[in-house]
């Protein structure tokens, strides 16, 4: 499990990134227990240190919760997982008419193009 | 107490300054490089850390004391030359490290070797450059030390060396310990790095976190020390 990372921006913002990801996408599942700090940073061949200030964010946005003495876990939290999913659906859409209007097509002909190849899958 | 301290550190040579008042405190548990091009004092600066120069002016503190037969207890060097006999095999160099450092872990070193495939009865004379930078990291990872000092370890080697050598590094540090990596190859090692230290002409000219640093100017390390250095 290595991760790509681009160097112009903070390590530790793209690992928050990354672990959202696995957390909407059920990757890391509800409820689920995470690898310790090390461990898991060795695993993705991150510094634990950035590991460590990525899933303190985590924690602060509820994502993620320490239970005392036996590590980190995934939230059980389905309503807040739901609705990052959503933010996270939401910037992608809004990244993909942007791009589509920088082509100089309207936000109608974006949804259409959608439509027609989203559809045909 | 500070794991290493540099206060008014100077170095002169041959009526040349070296290295000009440095002072830095590395802390306990980062990954910290060392850049700078080719003759920034680097090298100065790490062998004054080592005891293998003496300073013209200030002092290195580890632990507290003055480097000697302490702080090379706890300091496991890797220079940017090797000092191993290359007449020796790789078994008869981890029998040099376990007589010469009590913190040498000769059933780690194995199993690292292990992993690179390679006869432990070959000599180093007998091996290709990268498989030799290799031997030579893990006999230095191998240690539990406190501090752990790389100069250069990623000169000259290819693309797949460079990575087994930057995971290995990660995969091996003793928790708490800090490790120290000397380099003007930026890009191929930035990522692993929580703090670095520009140095330029002998002196220091930046200390920073590097997620802060990426934050601030919107750049990476690569990038910025190359704004500031241009030639």
């Amino acid at each position: 499990m290595e991760l790509v990372f681009d160097n112009d921006r903070p390590i530790y913002l793209q690992l928050v990134e990354y672990l959202k990801l696995y957390i909407v996408s059920g990757k890391l599942q509800p409820g689920e227990r995470l690898l310790s700090v090390r461990e898991f940073a060795l695993q993705i061949q991150v510094n634990p240190n950035t590991m460590q200030k990525a899933l303190a964010e985590l924690e602060n946005e509820g994502l993620i919760y320490t239970e005392r003495t036996n590590g980190k876990y995934v939230t059980k939290n389905q309503e807040l997982i739901n609705k990052i999913k959503k933010e996270l659906a939401v910037e992608k859409v809004n990244k993909y008419l942007s791009d589509m209007e920088n082509l100089g097509i309207s936000k109608k002909e974006a949804i259409k193009y959608l439509q027609e190849i989203g559809g045909e899958i | 107490m500070e794991l290493l301290e540099c206060k008014q550190l100077s170095k002169m040579y041959d009526g040349k300054i070296a290295l000009q008042n440095v002072n830095l405190t590395i802390p306990r548990g980062k990954i910290i490089g060392l850049l700078g091009k080719n003759g920034s004092g680097k090298t100065t600066l790490i062998k004054l850390i080592n005891d293998l120069l003496v300073p013209s002016y200030g002092e290195v503190l580890i632990n507290g004391e003055k480097p000697g037969v302490n702080s090379k207890k706890i300091i496991s060097y890797l220079p940017e030359r090797t000092y191993l006999d290359k007449s020796m095999t790789v078994k008869e160099t981890f029998k040099y490290f376990s007589e010469f450092y009590d913190n040498f872990d000769t059933e780690k070193a194995k199993e690292l070797l292990k992993d690179l495939d390679l006869d432990i009865n070959l000599k180093l004379s007998k091996m290709s450059k990268g498989m030799k930078e290799k031997v030579q990291l893990i006999l230095v990872m191998s240690r539990k030390a406190e501090l752990y000092i790389l100069d250069e370890p990623l000169g000259g080697v290819d693309p797949a060396t460079r990575d087994y050598i930057l995971d290995t590094i990660l995969s091996n540090f003793n928790e708490g310990a800090s490790v120290i990596i000397s380099t003007h190859l930026i890009a191929d090692i930035e990522k692993i790095l929580d703090e670095v230290i520009f140095i330029d002409k002998g002196k220091i000219s930046l200390v920073s976190s590097t997620d802060e640093l990426r934050n601030k100017e919107k750049a990476s390390i690569d990038e910025i020390f190359r704004r500031r250095f241009k030639c």
